[in-house]
């Protein structure tokens, strides 16, 4: 039981940090902190999809996509608070993502990751072919954030936009840690595993693979709606196939295996890219590459999980199939 | 019907184009059974390589060999480098890897060469031939053709040689190779070295048609996944029947049906993968021994 | 409009600061303008250096490197000028948060080129709200003009798309009134701007556009739209592309057998374009290509002796060494970094937001050495388009030949105006 003390210790002093940061970091970090809150959820989502049911998926900037719209819309027609419409955005996106996961049913690994690639890719013509309802290539500008009255003179409009996105992750976070504590999780990481063992004890595959889909789906449909209304614009533009593929880096970058992939993947898709510039300001993907690449071969947990293994002192677990082939007839070579 | 005509001879000028790179995907398939997402990128930076020579003075056919010579020995390389650490990991860690590579390939071309495009000389004649009232370029036909040669070339060498017969040992049964003294490990570098000579060949097929620039093989790449899934991603005769059938249907689908237009060409790309993947997962060509749930 | 209670703090502390600061025996009043100093001030920018729009990275770099010259001749008013130009990936909330950096944490005084329709889309607003002055952003959408009442703090720089495609449509009209038009048009702002300026100049004359055929960037090729268009049976060809698609287009509508006129877009008329067209679709693939130019065009053999680009080529040469000056995005950087000095330079020693901000609608500048003679950079506060003169011209063996006079599109903006 030390271990979990430990890890209610971490867990509370994540928080605290975190409620504190805007009244220390001036506002403009608090700006893109809130980003990084944003991104937390969307990687969260892909954690239960890609690490604990090994269904990789390159598209979720369709469904960040999807977030994006359904608040940028509802805003624009009906000037429908982000109340109301964060948790539709979340709805629509979940319905989307099951739908999608009908069809991942039949597809594995790589063809997963090449049916979700070629979604990403032909999103941003989708979004423009349907111009009437999404503005078309000028995209759709939302109206600023502003703090409720009650709270006017006491947070600025981007520090309580904070405190909204981050509340957003805090639930989500409890939510998804406690169904991946249970049944649902034990569920979801024994078909990853081994998928014939899972359904002999009665693990029934299209029901959680499907429900892995649509609840990622959800998850970044949130996220999307997070992004969309602090940046106050949605254009085909913001989904671009790299978002997609960012979104997994992030995952991958973070720790896949773990929640806290989620934190420190946010963390690395919101900063990433402005360290690579410092670094290299004529190539900054060249950086970003190769870096990536790097971090592959040398800790492939990730961040977080190569923090936690530390922690922990303990070798990697086993099994994890995402990461590490199980099939045995590939690793007799010398 | 002469612009139905002009459709489907463009269609298949652009199927080939999509056929030559799906060729080098099902060529990496069939080896490591996987997708290598810098394909097209490598492609790319191959023609880069083949325009500096022809730049600095070299005949277009000696650029070309050395450039595939390059490519072969570059690939090989990079398999031992970067792939081979992760070779045992799962699929993520590939795709990751390989998106890496994509990223930083990328930049390099941009970095080294630019991104304003560049006309890529072509060994065919520039004369268009006009056969009642349909025209096309010779460069059309020497892309199909070339593809058509690699083709050969590729089932020949996986059907009669001892190497290429490793080769598919190595992919299919990697234990059982071992035990039989083939060295899979390096079966598998091979593969890379074929794949990034193809992916080459493609690229400099290609760039003549659609000029070179960095971003060049970006949406050919969704293409080409989409044609080699179409014919069966492991049938390198269905790559290339599949890059055709995808060129001639897009573009009779964006002349003639309204609601798919110029500007849904992804999105079918999509549709047909996705289709191709639930109704027949082996595609139009593949044997049916893909891992199905 | 109103005013956030952060806004209000702000502006009563710079208030308060103000009082102090005035009190004091310092002169430095500009001490309270944020990105400015006695011997610096701060300019921040967004150019995309890496994803699919990286090729507009040089423009950035074609500006550092004026800024760079200018600075070595003992910058604008005694100050250096620092350019921080920061890579946004072309995506809106990318551009978003470094805008945000940029004025909160860099406090630059003003953002300057920042480029794309989408990524200054984004972040209008915000610049506005807290009076950052945006300056000749990198895009020819005509919004920044036309929506200037509700954002005084933004100003364009190049020819908006729209009235380069109605000066087309008027030359049009006046030499084949009865012509029929096929359009092939990029699928986005940019495109569709074009598009749309098209129907606008051709007025009730629309109906001679008989086929309009979209690309979308990914596209591999573009020989199923050419393909269409000549079915059509159009004789005139406007190409509103980027230079890929540009070339394309050329190349396979002259193979197609296909020799309409055709008009093509200003950003795809260079040299690069033309030689690569004419290479591999022969000479009458570009024989009597229409286009609009504003800027001196390096490879153009007019200015073979002109002293913009012998300036313009020894800026380069010291500040950017290694790169291809061929490049037109080069001269378009150093043409937009001159106004923005020379706005400087008019805002005068006592900088001021406010200030930077007249002088930008005050502009009159008949001499930008890297725009073509008889070009006038021109705003007043009731026209923020600075450039909207360009030159007709007619490519003919292996170069564009000006023709007529330099054409003025301000008065049809104005009565396209709102």
């Amino acid at each position: 039981m030390r271990l979990r003390a430990d890890r209610n210790l971490a867990v509370a002093i994540v928080a605290i940090v975190i409620a504190l940061l805007p009244f220390i970091v001036p506002s403009f970090s608090t700006f893109e902190l809130t980003y990084v809150g944003a991104y937390a959820i969307a990687i969260l989502g892909l954690i239960v999809l890609t690490g604990m049911n090994g269904q990789i998926s390159l598209g979720h900037g369709a469904f960040l996509a999807v977030g994006g719209y359904v608040v940028a819309i509802l805003a624009h027609r009906f000037g429908l608070s982000f109340w109301l419409s964060i948790p539709i955005a979340a709805i629509v996106s979940g319905i989307v993502g099951i739908g999608l996961g009908f069809v991942a049913l039949r597809l594995e690994g790589v063809y997963l990751a090449l049916a979700t690639f070629s979604l990403a890719v032909a999103t941003p013509s989708i979004l423009k072919r349907f111009g009437d309802l999404t503005g078309g290539v000028m995209g759709i500008v939302l109206p600023p954030v502003a703090a409720p009255k009650v709270l006017a003179g006491v947070l600025t409009p981007v520090q309580w936009f904070y405190y909204v996105t981050w509340a957003f992750a805090g639930v989500l976070f409890l939510v998804t840690a406690r169904f991946l504590g249970g049944r649902v999780g034990r569920s979801l990481r024994a078909l990853r595993d081994n998928e014939i063992a899972a359904v002999s004890f009665g693990v029934n595959p299209h029901f959680y693979k499907t429900l892995a889909f649509g609840w990622s789906a959800a998850f970044a449909g949130i996220a999307g709606a997070l992004i969309a209304i602090p940046t106050a614009y949605v254009s085909p533009d913001s989904y671009s196939s790299l978002l997609s593929i960012t979104l997994l880096i992030g995952a991958v970058l973070g720790g896949i295996d773990t929640m806290w992939g989620a934190l420190a993947g946010g963390v690395m898709i919101e900063f990433l890219p402005l360290w690579v510039q410092k670094i290299n300001n004529a190539a900054p993907s060249v950086v970003y590459g190769v870096a990536l690449i790097l971090v592959m071969l040398v800790m492939p947990g990730g961040i977080a999980g190569t923090l936690l293994r530390l922690v922990q002192r303990r070798p990697p677990a086993p099994g994890d199939a995402v990461l590490r082939r199980t099939e045995p007839t590939r690793a007799v070579e010398q | 019907m002469q612009e139905l005509a002009q459709q489907v001879v463009s269609g298949l000028a652009s199927g080939s184009i999509y056929a030559s790179m799906a060729l080098a995907l099902v060529l990496i398939y069939r080896s490591m059974n996987v997708i290598n997402f810098a394909q097209g990128e490598m492609a790319m930076f191959t023609t880069f390589i083949a325009w500096q020579l022809v730049q600095q003075g070299l005949p277009l056919w000696a650029a070309f060999t050395a450039t595939i010579a390059v490519a072969f020995v570059g690939a090989v390389l990079l398999e031992r480098i970067v792939i081979r650490p992760v070779e045992r990991a799962g699929p993520l860690t590939i795709v990751i890897v390989t998106l890496g590579l994509l990223i930083t390939f990328n930049g390099l071309a941009g970095l080294f060469w630019g991104y304003v495009i560049k006309s890529f000389p072509s060994p065919f004649p520039a004369a268009p031939i006009n056969i009642g009232g349909v025209a096309f370029s010779s460069q059309d036909v020497g892309i199909i053709l070339v593809s058509l040669a690699s083709l050969g070339v590729i089932s020949l060498f996986f059907a009669k040689t001892k190497l290429g017969l490793a080769m598919r040992a190595a992919a299919l049964y990697p234990a059982a190779s071992q035990v039989l003294g083939i060295r899979v490990s390096w079966m598998l570098a091979l593969g890379w070295g074929l794949s990034a000579v193809v992916g080459a060949i493609s690229g400099m097929m290609v760039a003549p048609v659609v000029f070179l620039d960095p971003n060049m093989m970006q949406g050919i790449v969704v293409y080409a996944f989409a044609a080699a899934v179409l014919g069966g991603v492991e049938s390198p005769l269905g790559a290339v029947v599949g890059g055709l059938i995808l060129g001639v249907l897009l573009n009779l689908l964006g002349t003639y049906v309204e609601f798919v237009g110029t500007d849904l060409r992804l999105a079918v790309a999509f549709a047909i993968i996705v289709a191709v993947l639930l109704i027949r997962p082996a595609g139009l060509f593949g044997r049916v021994s893909v891992a199905r749930v | 409009m109103f005013i956030s209670s952060k806004q209000l703090i702000g502006s009563v502390a710079a208030a308060f600061a103000l009082v102090l600061t005035s009190g004091a025996t310092s002169p430095l009043v500009a001490q309270s303008v944020p990105g400015v100093t006695a011997t610096e001030v701060v300019l921040g920018g967004l150019h995309p250096c890496s994803g699919p729009a990286s090729a507009y990275c040089t423009i950035g770099k074609g500006a550092a490197a004026y800024f760079a010259y200018v600075n070595d001749k003992g910058g604008v008013n005694g100050r250096k000028i620092t350019y921080k130009d920061l890579d946004d990936a072309y995506s809106p909330p990318q551009a978003m948060q470094l805008a945000r950096q940029l004025v909160e944490q860099d406090h630059v005084f003003a953002m300057f080129n920042t480029l794309g329709t989408p990524s200054n889309t984004a972040i209008r607003p915000y610049l506005n709200q807290n009076q950052v002055p945006q300056l000749y952003v990198a895009t020819g959408a005509t919004t920044w003009a036309h929506d200037s009442s509700q954002y005084p703090w933004t100003i364009g720089w190049q020819p908006d798309y729209q009235s380069e495609a109605i000066i087309y449509a008027r030359n049009l009209l006046k030499v084949a009134p009865n012509a029929k038009i096929g359009v092939i048009y990029q699928n986005d702002d940019y495109g569709k701007d074009y598009l749309a300026g098209l129907h606008k100049g051709l007025g009730p004359k629309s109906s001679l556009i008989v086929k309009e055929v979209s690309y979308e960037t990914t596209d591999p090729d573009v020989s199923s739209q050419i393909g269409q268009l000549k079915a059509s049976g159009a004789d005139t060809f406007f190409i509103f592309a980027t230079p890929k698609f540009a070339l394309q287009s050329l190349v396979i509508a002259a193979q197609q057998s296909w020799h309409p006129t055709i008009y093509l877009n200003n950003v795809s008329a260079n040299d690069v374009v033309m030689k690569g067209a004419t290479e591999k679709g022969g000479a009458t693939a570009t024989a009597g290509v229409i286009s609009v130019g504003y800027l001196k065009d390096p490879l153009d053999p007019r200015w073979a002796n002109d002293s913009g680009l012998a300036l313009f080529k020894q800026i380069m040469a010291k500040y950017a060494p290694g790169v291809d000056t061929s490049n037109l995005f080069y001269m378009y950087g150093c043409g937009a970094a001159y106004t923005m000095v020379d706005t400087l330079q008019k805002a005068g020693r006592d900088l001021t937001r406010q200030k930077l901000m007249d002088a930008a609608i005050h502009l009159n500048e008949a001499n930008n050495p890297f725009v073509m003679p008889g070009i006038v950079v021109q705003t007043t506060p009731s026209n923020h388009f600075p450039i909207t003169q360009e030159q007709l011209a007619k490519y003919d063996n292996g170069r564009f030949v000006p023709f007529g006079s330099i054409i003025d599109a301000r008065p049809i903006i104005a009565s396209e105006s709102k």
